[in-house]
């Protein structure tokens, strides 16, 4: 554990910098909702979506600078995520 | 006496219960999903009742305020403390202005009556009435973090003025900074779901 050293504070400019592209996907999802893609609105929504809340996980919970422990498990947890939506939503699809 | 703090253990411990979080939300979604397969037509309908803009501006207030808490992370790193009040000063007026705007979103909402267990969901079609049970529901739990983030904030903001949490000591405003985030993650999905439904 010696070796995880603590990360200097991220600069303002660049926390603004994270903001600034978090406001234009917003803009982005909203714009693309008026339109009428058919099947494609839903993944495009949910695609940026997770674009956004991955800039927030690096960047302003500064997932990018943390240690093995907290990475790993984080993915772990999304890993198990991923099996209950996506093995329920199976599941309730093909019945 | 010399106290040593854990700062990684206090970090693992946190994200634990943040964990814990992201599956009681996650849960809700996978009911989100299944009830949007079975009843596809009635979510439609049902997000077209709620209001974009108002949705669209509460996603730029929280985002805004997250970005305002993570600055007065470096703040305090920099042992600029008063700048650092000052920004979670701004995000706890971000978080009154999304629940402001939620409460005329809800009364809105209820005025028409369509509220749990009211006569125009119960009579009306199914599929609507779990759309509906699933926004109040769901939005509901996310403007209970919403006040818990801020009560988070607003200790940390204490801890700031009395001296307890610096720029060599700030386990307890960056713990709440994560909270504070992961109720604004919760949001970016629970904005495309509930209100950009085609």
């Amino acid at each position: 554990m010696e070796h995880e050293t603590v990360h200097p504070p991220m600069s303002y400019k660049a926390l603004a910098a994270v903001l600034v592209a978090l406001l234009l996907l917003t803009v982005v999802t909203v714009a693309v909702s008026y339109v009428d893609l058919g099947f494609f609105n839903v993944p495009v929504a949910l695609g940026v979506a997770c674009l956004k809340v991955t800039l927030v996980l690096l960047f302003f919970m500064h997932l990018k600078y943390e240690g093995p422990i907290i990475v790993f498990s984080f993915i772990g947890t999304v890993t198990f995520l991923i099996i209950m939506i996506g093995f329920t939503f199976w599941d309730v699809a093909f019945r | 006496m010399h106290r040593e703090s854990d700062q990684v253990g206090i970090k693992i411990g946190m994200w634990l219960f943040l964990y814990s979080e992201i599956i009681l939300f996650g849960g809700l979604f996978v009911l989100y999903a299944a009830y949007f397969f079975e009843h596809p037509q009635s979510f439609v309908a049902g997000g077209k009742e709620l209001n974009r803009i108002i949705g669209a501006l509460n996603t730029i207030v929280l985002l805004v305020s997250s970005f305002t808490v993570a600055a007065s992370i470096t703040a305090i790193r920099r042992d600029d403390a008063k700048r650092a009040q000052r920004l979670l000063l701004f995000s706890l007026l971000c978080g009154v202005v999304f629940l402001v705007n939620k409460y005329f979103e809800w009364g809105a909402k209820i005025d028409h009556g369509i509220y749990p267990n009211s006569e125009t969901l119960v009579n009306g079609e199914p599929g609507l009435n779990i759309f509906f049970g699933l926004y109040y529901v769901i939005t509901g739990l996310h403007g209970l973090h919403v006040i818990i983030g801020m009560a988070l904030l607003a200790v940390s903001l204490f801890f700031i003025r009395s001296g307890r949490v610096s720029g060599s000591r700030y386990a307890m405003l960056d713990n709440a900074g994560l909270y504070w985030h992961l109720v604004d993650l919760i949001w970016i999905f629970v904005f495309p779901l509930f209100y950009l439904v085609l």
